[in-house]
């Protein structure tokens, strides 16, 4: 299994909170090639969706070039302390990770 | 309001902002400064946080032939205290007769505790297997000692031998270079293309030197201990590789840990 991803969620003003995303990928190009000279296969995060109390706030299209290790931060209105965020991702491979956080 | 006024208030204002900056005269910005700007940015999201979170499962998960987990390793601070164990280290321990750092000691304990042979581990490839364990537990431990001042022991003869020895090998000038670590980070304001250099001969600062690792490189995406990083010192200076936990990296960690007294650990920190 995936190793977890470190989410924290912090509500601010206006309404609105703060959602900083670590997740532990790999984020393989496709382009690389090894020590033998074959090329590394592509292996990276194709889908991002994240989930404010069980509805869709955010969906991305990733691909090669986001780096490895990738942090994302977005602010999401309407959520407040207490509120469960909730964060997946699905890479080329069709491996899968989820990882919930409380605002706080 | 005619023409003429609003062109006066203008050169006015523009007069204004030129004062203004004359005042602060802002200094041509260092490439410390630009380094230090970019860590910033990338600090808010560390990827060496993985890298704890990583090993704090991995020290309570049981594991190893004898289906142990590490919560009785003892780190200098007696079993299973992990909190302010790291600037402690290294140290010497009575029970391997030995001054150790946080990986050597590691792999006692991964050996004592679980029965993972701690030969097979040090001659592992960096990042691969039971190596890429050893990272993340390094990343835990340091991480709980976060903020803390280093403050190594040196009450026992042994301890003041491998910091004697650390002294030596660290003014030891060898290889097809004439190199020694002293020709790099022997005296303050030296440094490689835009890389500022530590002094180790002495307190660098807080987060700096030997404070500052192990650390997340964002160059490679890898997570480096102090293990590794004197093993990326010994290549650039041409020497052969010292060996995984062997004795001079230890005695070097000494030597550096000693002089960093009262230095705030930032462990694990970001590098470029």
């Amino acid at each position: 299994m995936p190793d977890p991803m470190r989410i924290r969620a912090q509500a601010g003003a206006d309404n609105k909170a703060t959602v900083r995303v670590l997740m532990a990928h790999e984020m393989e190009t496709g382009q690389r090639k090894d020590a033998a000279g074959k090329i590394i296969p592509a292996w990276h995060i194709q889908q991002v969706s994240a989930k404010l109390n069980g509805k869709e706030v955010l969906s991305a299209q990733w691909g090669p070039s986001v780096a490895k290790n990738p942090f994302l931060q977005f602010m999401v209105k309407g959520a407040k302390a207490g509120d469960k965020i909730s964060i997946s991702w699905i890479d080329n491979r069709g491996e899968t990770r989820t990882d919930e956080a409380v605002v706080t | 309001m005619t023409r003429i006024p609003r062109i006066a208030a203008a050169m006015l204002a523009l007069a204004a902002v030129a004062a203004a900056s004359a005042q602060q005269s802002p200094a041509p910005k260092s490439s410390a400064d630009g380094i230090a700007e970019y860590r910033a940015m990338l600090a808010d999201g560390n990827p060496a946080d993985l890298f704890v979170a990583k090993g704090e499962a991995l020290w309570k998960t049981k594991r190893g032939p004898k289906n142990a987990t590490l919560e009785r390793c003892d780190l200098g601070k007696g079993p299973g205290v992990v909190k302010g164990a790291f600037v402690e280290l290294p140290r010497y321990f009575a029970d391997t007769g030995r001054v150790q750092d946080l990986e050597s000691r590691l792999l006692s304990c991964g050996e004592t505790l679980q029965g993972i042979a701690a030969a097979e581990t040090a001659a592992a490839p960096f990042g691969k297997g039971e190596q890429a364990n050893i990272e993340a537990l390094v990343a835990y431990v340091a991480s709980e000692s976060a903020g803390m001042k280093f403050s190594l022991p040196q009450g026992r003869a042994e301890e003041r031998t491998m910091y004697e020895l650390g002294k030596r090998a660290f003014f030891y000038r060898a290889g097809s270079h004439g190199f020694a670590c002293a020709s790099c980070h022997g005296e303050p304001g030296k440094r490689i293309r835009l890389q500022e250099l530590p002094d180790l001969t002495k307190n660098p600062g807080d987060g700096v030197g030997f404070a500052a690792w192990p650390a997340y490189r964002v160059s490679s995406g890898e997570l480096w201990g102090m293990q590794r990083r004197l093993t990326d010192c010994f290549r650039q200076q041409r020497f052969p590789y010292p060996g995984f936990g062997s004795d001079v990296t230890i005695a070097l960690g000494v030597y550096m840990g000693v002089n960093a007294k009262g230095a705030a650990s930032t462990a694990p920190s970001i590098k470029r």
